[in-house]
C-alpha cells in the first residue's frame, strides 16, 4: 500500500478548523459576561468576539480578570450573567468536558504519573478516538512540538520549556476549534520566552486554530496577536490590533499600559493645545484634553540634525535640558525638562547630549486620550 | 561544630534507651524462642522444637490464617469506607477542617470504651438485636452477633478506618487540583477523571492505609478478647494465654517472632512497592 509522503498534521488540523461555507461569523462570542468572586465583581458586562483562526490576546494587569475570563471559555467558572457562544451554539451551559475548546495551563499540569506519549495521548483515549489511529496522531503532535525523541520520558524528566511544548502538544492533538493558552510563557527565562513565542506564532499560522492567549507582558502581546483585548479591573479598555492599539492608544491608560509615552495634559484654545511652554496645532474643541506623545516622536530638531530631513506637517518645537541620557544600544532614551515639564525622547544613540537643545514632534503624532476623572 | 563529648552526651541517653526497652527484649525474645519448658521450669536447652510447633500444630495455623482473614476483612471495609470519606472531603467539601476533625475526634476515645460500645450495640438485649425485634424483622435475639469473628472485624473496622483514611486524604489533598481541571478540559467526564487521574495518584496513600489497617488488625489483642469468643480468637491471645496460664514462654516467644518477621516482611514489600508508585 503505496502511501503519499506523510502530510504534516498541521494541514490535517487546519482543514478541520475551517467551518464549513466562508462565513464571516465570529467563532467565539462573548456576551455581556460578569463574574462576581463573593461581592467582588471580577468581570463587569464583558462582549469581546474571536474570528476563526484569529490570535486574539487578552492582556491585563495582575487582577485585571484576564484569567477568570479564560477559565469562562474553558468551563472551569460559570458567568454569573450573560452568555458565551461558539460556532453558533450556547457554550457556557456546558461542562469542560463537553467543549470544542483546549487549555495550555501556566503550569503546564502535565500527568505525573504518565508518559509523554500518554500525557499526549490522553485527550483521544477518553473521547474514546479510533485505537488504531492514536499513535499516528500522538507522534505527528509531538513531530509538530520537535519533541519526538522524548515520547517515553516522564515529565518529572523534562525542563520547564520542554514540559511546555508537550502540554501544547496534548491541547492540539485533539483538534479543538479554539485554544486557550493561559500565560503559557511566563515561567520561562527570557531567552526562551522569545524562542517560544517565535515557534507559538508559526504555529498559531500553520494549525490555523483561533488562539486565545492571555498575558500582562505587553511586548508579547504586540509580538504574537492579530489583536489586542486591553483588560482593565473587568472591563475592557480597547480592543485593536497591535498597531492601532499603539498609536492610537483610546486612553491614558492604554497609551501608559502598552510601551511607553508621555502624557500633557493640556489645554486647547482657538485651535491650538497648550502645556507648559509646548504648543502645537490641534483640531478637537476647546477645554481641557490629554494627550499621548511617544518618545519617539520627539526628535533632536532639524537644524541640529545635520543633513536629516525636517519632519513635514505641522510641527511643534521647544527647547529643553537633558537631563538623563540612557544608552539603549540602537537608540538613546532621553529624560529631558522642558521648563519644568518632563518628557522622554527616544533618539537614534549619538554622543553625549549634555545640555540645552532644541526638539520637535510633529502634531499628529500627539494622540488625544480619554483620562478619568477630567472633564472631557 | 559540636564536640564528641556532647555528641555522646546528648546522644548515648536515647541510645540506652533503645537498647535497654527495645532491644534487649527482643533479643531475649529470641533466646526464648530456641527454649523449652517443662516441669514448671523454662529449660535453657537450645533446640527449634517451638517452630516446629507452630508449623505442625494445627491450632496454630488455624488462628494464624483466621487473624490474617480477620485482619484482610478488615482493611478492605476500613479502605471501602476510608476511600470515599477521603475523597469526598478533599475534593467535595467546603468545609474541610471541620469535617476532618469529626474525623478524628473519635480517636481520641479509649479502645476499650469504643470496644465496650460495640458490646451493647451487638448483645442480646443490645440496642441492635431490639431494633430488629421492635420492626419484627426476627421475632428472637440474634445470638450470633457478638462472640463472633463478625463483631471483631466490626469493632476493628470501626477503629481503624480512621487509620486508612489519614494517609488516603493526605495523599489526595497532594493532587493538584490543575490537573483535574486539565483532565476534564482533555474531554474527561468527572467519573473517567477519577478513575484515570486521581485513584492512581493515591495509590500510595491507599497502600499506607491499608498496610497500617493490616498490621494493627493483625495484632489487636482486646477486640478478640472481649467480642471473638471461642470462634473470634485471635493469634495475640494465644501467646498471651501462652505467656499467662498456659505457660509455656519459649512457645509464645516463636510465635511473637514469626509474627514479627511476618509483619516486617511484609513492610518491606509494601515498602518496594510505594517506590515504584510514587511519582514527583
Amino acid at each position: 500500500m503505496a502511501l503519499p509522503v506523510a502530510q504534516p498534521v498541521a494541514s490535517d488540523l487546519k482543514r478541520s478548523a475551517i467551518s464549513s461555507g466562508a462565513s464571516a461569523s465570529p467563532l467565539l462570542e462573548i456576551r455581556s459576561v460578569t463574574k462576581r468572586f463573593g461581592s467582588t465583581p471580577v468581570l463587569s458586562g464583558i462582549s469581546l468576539d474571536v474570528a476563526e483562526g484569529e490570535f486574539l490576546t487578552i492582556l491585563g494587569a495582575s487582577g485585571s480578570g484576564k484569567t477568570t475570563l479564560l477559565r469562562l471559555v474553558a468551563g472551569f467558572e460559570q458567568p454569573d450573567a450573560g452568555e458565551i457562544h461558539m460556532a453558533g451554539q450556547r457554550l457556557d451551559t456546558l461542562p469542560p468536558y463537553r467543549r470544542r475548546v483546549n487549555t495550555v495551563f501556566q503550569q503546564y499540569a502535565l500527568f505525573p504519573h504518565l508518559s509523554v506519549f500518554e500525557n499526549v495521548a490522553y485527550g483521544l483515549r477518553v473521547q474514546n478516538a479510533a485505537r488504531a489511529e492514536i499513535p499516528g496522531r500522538v507522534t505527528d503532535a509531538l513531530a509538530m512540538v520537535k519533541m519526538s525523541e522524548y515520547a517515553s520520558r516522564a515529565p518529572a524528566q523534562l525542563s520547564g520549556g520542554q514540559q511546555q511544548r508537550v502540554a501544547l502538544a496534548r491541547a492540539l492533538v485533539n483538534r479543538p476549534q479554539l485554544l486557550l493558552l493561559d500565560e503559557p510563557l511566563s515561567a520561562l527565562d527570557a531567552a526562551l520566552r522569545r524562542e517560544m513565542q517565535m515557534e507559538l506564532k508559526s504555529l498559531q499560522r500553520e494549525v490555523g486554530i483561533a488562539f486565545l492567549f492571555v498575558t500582562h507582558d505587553q511586548e508579547e502581546a504586540m509580538a504574537l496577536s492579530d489583536r489586542i483585548a486591553l483588560l482593565r479591573s473587568g472591563h475592557l479598555e480597547q480592543v485593536a490590533t497591535p498597531r492601532e492599539i499603539y498609536q492610537h492608544p483610546a486612553t491614558a491608560y492604554t497609551a501608559q499600559f502598552i510601551g511607553q509615552t508621555n502624557l500633557l495634559r493640556a489645554e486647547v484654545k482657538h485651535g491650538m493645545a497648550r502645556v507648559g511652554v509646548l504648543a502645537w496645532p490641534c483640531a478637537s474643541g476647546d477645554g481641557r484634553a490629554t494627550f499621548s506623545l511617544r518618545p519617539e516622536s520627539i526628535q533632536l530638531a532639524a537644524t541640529a540634525r545635520d543633513g536629516l530631513p525636517a519632519l513635514s506637517g505641522d510641527t511643534a518645537r521647544f527647547t529643553a535640558t537633558v537631563r538623563r541620557q540612557v544608552f539603549g544600544g540602537a537608540t538613546d532614551l532621553l529624560e529631558l525638562d522642558c521648563s519644568g515639564l518632563t518628557l522622554l525622547a527616544r533618539v537614534p544613540s549619538r554622543g553625549n547630549l549634555e545640555g540645552a537643545w532644541e526638539f520637535e514632534f510633529a502634531a499628529a503624532a500627539a494622540v488625544r486620550v480619554k483620562e478619568e476623572g477630567s472633564r472631557e | 561544630m559540636y564536640s564528641r563529648a556532647y555528641k555522646a552526651a546528648v546522644g548515648i541517653p536515647p541510645l540506652a534507651w533503645v537498647a535497654g526497652f527495645l532491644l534487649l527484649p527482643y533479643a531475649l525474645l529470641f533466646a526464648y524462642s530456641f527454649w523449652q519448658v517443662g516441669a514448671q521450669q523454662v529449660i535453657h536447652r537450645w533446640n527449634l522444637g517451638n517452630y516446629r510447633e507452630l508449623f505442625d500444630n494445627p491450632m496454630y495455623l488455624e488462628v494464624l490464617f483466621r487473624s490474617m482473614k480477620i485482619a484482610g476483612a478488615v482493611t478492605a471495609f476500613a479502605l471501602l469506607l476510608g476511600y470515599p470519606l477521603a475523597y469526598y472531603l478533599s475534593f467535595r467539601s467546603r468545609r474541610k477542617e471541620l469535617l476532618y476533625q469529626l474525623v478524628i475526634v473519635p480517636l481520641w476515645v479509649s479502645y476499650l470504651v469504643r470496644a465496650y460500645s460495640w458490646k451493647t450495640i451487638l448483645g442480646s438485649d443490645g440496642v441492635l438485636n431490639t431494633l430488629l425485634q421492635y420492626v419484627h424483622v426476627v421475632r428472637h435475639p440474634v445470638e450470633s452477633l457478638l462472640y463472633s469473628p463478625f463483631a471483631v472485624v466490626l469493632t476493628l473496622t470501626h477503629i481503624y478506618t480512621p487509620f486508612a483514611f489519614l494517609p488516603i486524604y493526605a495523599s489526595l489533598e497532594h493532587i493538584p487540583r490543575r490537573l483535574v481541571e486539565a483532565s476534564e478540559d482533555l474531554g474527561a467526564t468527572p467519573a473517567r477523571t477519577f478513575l484515570r487521574v486521581i485513584l492512581p495518584l493515591s495509590l500510595p496513600g491507599v497502600l499506607a492505609g491499608a498496610t497500617f489497617a493490616f498490621v494493627l488488625s493483625l495484632g489487636d489483642f482486646l477486640a478478640p478478647l472481649l467480642l471473638g469468643g471461642p470462634s473470634g480468637i485471635m493469634i495475640s491471645n494465644v501467646v498471651v494465654s501462652l505467656f499467662g496460664a498456659a505457660y509455656n514462654w519459649p512457645l509464645g516467644a516463636a510465635i511473637s517472632l514469626s509474627m514479627l518477621v511476618l509483619v516486617v516482611v511484609l513492610l518491606s514489600i509494601v515498602q518496594r512497592a510505594e517506590r515504584k508508585l510514587s511519582f514527583g
